[in-house]
């Protein structure tokens, strides 16, 4: 997985609520079966709208995207960040996150930022204002133009995945096959069931 | 210190916690089908693994797939690939895949039940956000994405989150013409559809208790579109009947021993939800949406909002504002789906259409769940009384809940519809989407308009 720690540019504003994961990638094109150039697949069905911030023939975004509350909601198509990430956009903000969507984003050299409604509102004035944004994972801050630096709760395992690049498996196969073996050995005793495959 | 359902499932599942409040958390069930997982194999192969225990996964082919003429090759290429595909990487790595053209093929979420592979007591994952549904059995089950898939093929694990924890209370009988479809939809409607976010929700109460599995099933189904990843109902001997002397149950001496396990689960008495909800299901009507979030949901004798909120969404839906729901004409009704595509559904829907016919005008589709369910309403002639009543009985699959198949609608059409999201475009780009119960939609279709089931003759 490619790393994040820091990121500059500009935004884009997204302010609805509940834009799900169907809306960021329909599902006929969820026939694809493979994770690179979703770009243009993104908000397939948006574009046209009248004031819709990425026109129908355009492949790339600025890395941030400030949307609005319960962002990613629904389908837990994992290619709802990959088409996102296709774009370009690398971090997302919003009040609130799909909690599938903001667990995939991790896996894929993504962050998701939530605050108050407030700070999203003006976040989303300084993106329509060409406002640069630059992120610092390291330090938890948000820094815009025109604004104090803003800092950012974020788990810590995924923070270090983020800033690392880790691969998830790799990670725990390196760091915990003898943790899992040893709950596997209790888990046959205590639920045998478990352990019988297929019934005969 | 008295623990919740939740608690229990969690806990026994911790391989290990973190330092910073995650857990390791062992997965004993992985339910496969052929969208979420090429990438995931994929995953595995550039890291050069192999799935570390192929016993505890179970894979079909459902999303993409025709719901007609199952046996002849699939006509889209795309979708064709996609199943072949899943063959191939099921092969590869050893992992027992359904056949589209066996006995029990069907979607994800009916069949798991269905082959015993859902048990009470275990941690299941599916790349699929309705994997809620399982909990039903008092199985702690949640969506997860494609990495994840790959992640659990690999190591058995998923480094999680403690929820918190939303005990859903449901008390009294409910109406006559209303179901659990209803009662989810009244709770997404009364907390917004990320009004569960960050809880895992426990069904409880004596409505609860005395619904089916069937019903409990569509109850945690859509904990989803409350925001929640998990939704669960503890389990009982209406559980126990359901699950025994099903293909993959365990057996014998095994099936005493599980028993006995899965009677301790239940939340103890005194055990502390850090949400409350009490619901009173009497006063509950039959529900139907007119937006396109689950959570824009009215009793079915109320208007729809005149707001400028609603605006944006009753433009889509093609509403006027303030205008009644009971009355819109509809043009199309799909019944089926994981949330509503079980027999006591179909039952439910053809006690209503029996001697009707589906209004002018109006196409009337329905997809069972399962091979299984296929058969089972078959061998009750309620395909024939669907034939008769002009439904098209169709194959199993996902179809029109999802429609990257075949079924799909054209721009502006109305739909009744049995399924869980009527998320812009789900059904098809510009299509409208109706969510309500089985026999609502049965109605639906029989009137050509969305209406009152209570006002049906019995």
């Amino acid at each position: 997985m490619k790393p994040l720690d820091k990121v500059e540019g500009q935004a884009l504003s997204l302010p609805d609520s509940d834009v799900d994961t169907d809306i960021i990638y329909p599902a006929r094109f969820l026939l694809i079966t493979e994770r690179q150039g979703l770009g243009r697949y993104a908000f397939h069905d948006r574009r046209d709208a009248p004031g819709f911030p990425i026109r129908p023939d355009e492949d790339s975004a600025p890395p941030f995207l400030i949307a609005g509350p319960n962002f990613g909601c629904g389908s837990s198509r994992e290619q709802a960040p990959w088409a996102l990430d296709g774009l370009g956009i690398r971090v997302i903000v919003a009040e609130s996150f799909g909690e599938i969507f903001y667990s995939n984003c991790f896996k894929n050299g993504m962050l998701p930022i939530r605050f108050n409604m407030a700070t999203v509102t003006m976040l989303h004035e300084c993106a329509i204002a060409g406002n640069s944004f630059a992120v610092d994972l390291e330090r938890q801050q948000l820094h815009v133009q025109g604004m104090r630096p803003l800092t950012f709760d974020i788990a810590a395992g995924n923070r270090e995945a983020l800033l690392n690049g880790w691969s998830e498996i790799a990670r725990i196969r390196a760091l915990h096959t003898d943790d899992i073996l040893h709950f596997e050995t209790a888990q046959r005793a205590a639920a045998p069931w478990l352990w019988q495959g297929k019934q005969a | 210190m008295p623990r919740t359902l939740y608690d229990k499932l969690w806990d026994a599942h911790v391989v290990l916690n973190d330092a910073n409040g995650r857990s390791l958390l062992y997965v004993d069930r992985h339910l496969l089908h052929e969208v979420s997982t090429p990438q995931s194999f994929e995953m595995l192969r550039q890291e050069g693994l192999a799935v570390r225990r192929p016993d505890t996964q179970l894979a079909v082919a459902d999303h993409s797939v025709p719901t007609h003429d199952r046996g002849q090759p699939i006509e889209d290429p795309r979708a064709a690939a996609q199943v072949s595909l899943l063959e191939k990487n099921c092969e590869d790595f050893g992992i027992e895949y359904l056949s589209l053209t066996g006995d029990d093929q069907g979607i994800v979420h009916v069949i798991g039940p269905e082959q015993g592979f859902t048990l009470p007591g275990v941690t299941l994952v599916c790349g699929d956000s309705h994997s809620s549904t399982h909990g039903a059995f008092g199985a702690l089950a949640f969506g997860i994405g494609a990495s994840e898939c790959g992640i659990v093929m690999g190591t058995q694990t998923l480094w999680q989150t403690r929820a918190k924890t939303l005990r859903v209370t449901f008390d009294g009988m409910v109406q006559r013409g209303v179901c659990a479809k209803d009662m989810a939809l009244a709770l997404i409607g009364r907390i917004g559809a990320a009004g569960a976010a960050g809880y895992a929700i426990e069904f409880a109460g004596d409505t609860v208790r005395t619904l089916s599995m069937e019903g409990r099933m569509t109850l945690c189904n859509m904990a989803i579109e409350a925001g929640s990843r998990t939704g669960l109902v503890a389990p009982d001997e209406i559980t126990f009947a359901y699950v025994q002397q099903r293909p993959r149950a365990p057996k014998g001496a095994m099936w005493d021993r599980a028993i006995a396990y899965w009677r301790a689960l239940p939340s103890d008495a005194g055990a502390r939800f850090d949400r409350e909800i009490r619901i009173d299901a009497a006063a509950i009507a039959p529900q139907v949406t007119f937006g396109t979030s689950p959570d824009q949901v009215l009793s079915i004798d109320q208007l729809v909002p005149a707001d400028a909120a609603a605006t944006r969404t009753l433009d889509y839906m093609g509403i006027e504002p303030g205008s009644a729901i009971a009355g819109l004409a509809i043009d199309h009704a799909f019944i089926g789906s994981c949330t509503n595509g079980r027999i006591e559904d179909l039952r439910a829907a053809a006690a209503i259409a029996r001697g009707k016919q589906v209004a002018p005008g109006v196409r009337a589709l329905v997809v069972p769940g399962s091979g299984a369910v296929k058969r089972q309403a078959e061998s009750e002639g309620l395909d024939q009384l669907f034939l008769a009543a002009g439904f098209e009985w169709r194959d199993p699959g996902c179809s029109l809940c999802v429609a990257m198949n075949d079924d799909r609608l054209p721009n502006g059409a109305r739909c009744a519809s049995t399924s869980n999201r009527n998320f812009e475009g789900r059904q098809g780009a510009g299509a409208r989407t109706h969510l309500m119960s089985p026999a609502m939609v049965a109605a639906a279709a029989i009137t050509g308009r969305i209406v009152d089931i209570r006002t049906m003759p019995a």
